[in-house]
């Protein structure tokens, strides 16, 4: 199992949701975890239901088994200042360079230097180690950017060719592209059962692999409950209402009858269970397209009341019994 | 004997929007010339934008769409789906109006403000700017910043009478209208003008510490970013700079053509916790910043015509359904025996079926199947049945949730009309899918039609 877990996915698809399910699921008995956030919306928080994260490794949650949790939100300013100060020893000038715009001057002029910082830092998450010798971490879970940006912000080593051939910056990106490509690395992808996002998702594993960046596993994330089957849809179909009627009827619904209760529902009724015929079928080509990508897929079920504390829990038990962990 | 409790209406109609949206008189509308629909990201702001266009068009308008980044097949049932960056009259339309529309390409934008200020040698240098082919293919903000200024150029050719404009997937809805200003005082910004004038800021004595200082900022940011970025970086904004007017004043100009009377926001969201969170959000900066907002558009909202079926007495009646086959194994008779108000009127088969095909529980032995089968049958239908209920039951269930999420917007923006536009099943990918979308949005009644008792 690769120690460093980057999770990415269109917008929308909840893909930080599925980064903290995964940080849990890996957290199993006496192992430690690092959910990283790189793009500063403090998702992490919000799912935990804590207090905005600072710039600073901090225990943010227990698993189900014992394992802990920690997170990191990384502001790259500050990890800026950090590296500065590592090779430079600025000192009050670093504090200077922030005041005069100077650090968000140089991390927008150069995207790349950005993400360097930020993948950089959590590469080095992945290879510290205790001086016992032992990792810090079992696992370095990250909440990356979405499909679209993600193959980029990784080949970090492109990004910032053009702009460091020697010296420090360019030796971080070295080390970063080191860990990142090797097995050490698995990118997931997250996914809906939906025509866009899936798209997004072939486009970026097509992406990721001509970067020879290695891909993980599919998540496809908020699968509805199959209520009715391909028989039930057959059914559907060719069913007689006034049959319908009279088991609604059955049911306690009111009369079969032409304008009883229960037959007033029948058209309804089947003309909800059309609507949801044909999301079946799309959902089914989709299915299909993402199984063509040659993966391992997962789903994980749609939490309808929305996502808290206690569904977080529930996905990372689904993610264990799946066997991503 | 209604079997539904007299409040399961109520409940799924207690509160009703504070204002309707009217998208027609608002279409229709001649002093009505610029629409953006602005929103988070998978709310279907690009297929509202195109829906919006193509009513108005087949209203009678000369009208261009403006989108950013549609989906492929969406963009191909309009006919732009190369990225040429100019706005192509879509086939298909009906009635007097025109539809024009084109995707925007953020790049050639950006070449085509250059070429247009600079003459041939000085743009040519521009466009061969290592810092500026960044900076106009990646730069976070410039897709925002070109989207704005395509829409000041499509304003001011005045060759359509309403541009509709949809707004970049942002990661906030927000950035949209940050993004251009961000940029623009980014390159208007001190620390440029500082890093590009170095010796006009020596000359003056008073500022001799903060010189010292910057020498040694830019020896910094040229060890870490490379001297020569730097450099790229300074001769882009001096040769910008002198071939046209500052960043800040292009920003500034677009900004100013959203607050214009003419301007109307549309607000999309889903009616989703999330969704709508960011869509209060957007309401109260739109009236912050004096942009006139229109409404909101409330995509993707679900309505059943059995609406009077709540989920609770759906569920209790498919476990009617199915519960007795688990303990009773001897066929379709149990569910009935609880029922026997209902009974008679099952009995009798409903007038436009045939008799043949009544095979009903109460009828067994009695069709031309034999009993077996047709248990199985009768049996198939129940559970068939049982599995539309449920479907039902989520159904409300999903009904009940946008309902609550949508009060709670109504009840933080009692001022902002609504229009409901009832989900389609699929994806949109032809007119006919839009047009259907403009009627929907138009109609504002997210209910399906109720069964049709002829």
């Amino acid at each position: 199992m690769s120690r460093l877990q980057v999770v990415s996915g269109k917008g929308g698809t909840g893909k930080t949701t599925v980064a903290a399910a995964l940080a849990l699921a890996l957290a199993t008995e006496g192992k430690r975890t690092l959910l990283v956030e790189v793009e500063g919306r403090q998702g992490i928080a919000q799912l935990f239901e804590t207090e905005a994260l600072p710039y600073e490794e901090r225990k943010i949650a227990v698993a189900p088994g014992g394992g802990e949790v920690y997170a990191l939100a990384i502001d790259p300013e500050l990890a800026l200042l950090d590296y500065l100060q590592m090779f430079y020893k600025l000192g009050g000038a670093g504090r200077a360079l922030k005041k005069l715009g100077a650090i968000d001057f140089a991390t927008t002029i150069a995207p790349g230097l950005r993400d360097v910082l930020l993948t950089g830092k959590a590469c080095e998450a992945v290879r510290r180690k205790d001086k016992a010798g032992r990792f810090a971490y079992d696992y370095v879970v990250m909440d990356a950017p979405p499909t679209g940006r993600i193959t980029r912000f990784l080949n970090v080593n492109d990004e910032v060719a053009g702009l460091a051939k020697i010296g420090p910056i360019h030796n971080q990106a070295q080390a970063v592209m080191r860990v990142l490509k090797s097995p050490e690395t698995a990118v997931h992808l997250v996914t809906l059962l939906e025509e866009m996002p899936v798209q997004e998702t072939a486009d970026g594993i097509a992406e990721l692999r001509a970067a020879k960046l290695p891909v993980g596993r599919i998540i496809v994330n908020m699968v509805r409950p199959e209520v009715l089957d391909a028989e039930d849809l057959e059914l559907v179909r060719g069913v007689p209402r006034s049959s319908v009627a009279r088991s609604l009827s059955a049911a306690g619904l009111g009369g079969a009858r032409r304008g009883g209760n229960a037959e007033k529902l029948v058209a309804p009724l089947l003309q909800q269970a059309e609507e949801y015929a044909e999301r079946y079928a799309l959902e089914h080509e989709q299915r299909a397209v993402l199984a063509e990508q040659g993966l391992p897929l997962h789903e994980l079920p749609l939490h309808a009341e929305g996502m808290d504390l206690a569904g977080l829990y529930e996905l990372a038990t689904e993610l264990r019994e799946q066997g991503l962990s | 004997m209604s079997p539904e409790p007299a409040h399961a209406q109520d409940t799924a109609r207690r509160l009703s929007p504070a204002r309707v949206l009217g998208v027609d008189p608002l279409l229709d509308d001649p002093a009505t010339r610029i629409v953006v629909c602005c929103g988070s990201g998978g709310v279907g702001k690009t297929t509202t934008a195109a829906a919006l266009g193509l009513r108005a068009a087949e209203r009678g308008r000369k009208v261009v769409v403006l989108t950013i980044d549609p989906a492929r097949r969406l963009a191909q049932s309009m006919g732009i789906d190369s990225l040429d960056n100019t706005p192509r009259r879509v086939k298909g339309v009906d009635g007097d109006g025109e539809l024009h529309a084109m995707m925007l390409d953020m790049k050639r934008t950006f070449d085509e403000i250059v070429e247009a200020h600079a003459d041939g040698e000085r743009a040519a240098a521009i466009l061969n700017n290592p810092f500026y082919q960044s900076l106009s293919a990646g730069f976070a903000g410039t897709q925002e910043y070109m989207a704005m200024e395509k829409l000041g150029q499509l304003r001011a050719r005045d060759e359509w009478d309403l541009i509709v404009v949809d707004t970049p997937p942002s990661r906030s809805a927000l950035d949209f209208l940050d993004a251009p200003k961000r940029l623009g005082s980014f390159l208007d910004g001190r620390l440029i003008r500082l890093l590009t004038a170095p010796a006009k800021l020596g000359g003056r004595a008073g500022m001799k510490f903060l010189n010292v200082g910057m020498s040694m900022m830019t020896g910094t940011l040229g060890k870490l970013l490379g001297g020569q970025l730097l450099k790229d970086v300074q001769t882009f904004v001096a040769a910008m700079d002198t071939t046209f007017g500052g960043f800040r004043t292009r920003a500034d100009a677009t900004y100013r053509l959203l607050q214009a009377p003419g301007t109307a926001f549309l607000v999309v969201a889903a009616p989703e916790r999330d969704a709508l969170r960011e869509a209060a959000y957007f309401v109260q900066r739109l009236a912050a910043e004096d942009m006139p907002l229109a409404g909101l558009v409330l995509n993707r909202v679900h309505g059943s015509g059995a609406a009077r079926l709540s989920a609770e007495r759906a569920l209790a009646a498919a476990e009617n359904l199915v519960e007795p086959r688990i303990v009773d194994q001897d066929g379709g008779k149990a569910g009935l025996r609880n029922s026997p108000d209902t009974y008679g009127s099952s009995d009798s088969p409903a007038p436009e079926s045939p008799a043949g095909e009544s095979s009903g529980p109460p009828a067994s032995g009695t069709g031309s199947p034999g009993p077996d089968q047709e248990d199985e049958g009768a049996q198939g239908v129940e559970q068939l049945t049982a599995g539309l209920l449920r479907l039902h039951a989520e159904r409300m269930q999903l009904l009940s949730r946008e309902q609550r999420t949508r009060d709670r917007f109504t009840a933080l923006h009692p001022e902002v009309a609504v229009a409901e536009v009832a989900a389609l099943p699929g994806d949109v990918h032809d007119l006919a899918g839009l047009r259907d979308i403009g009627d929907r949005l138009a109609a504002n009644r997210p209910e399906l039609p109720e069964a049709a008792v002829d």
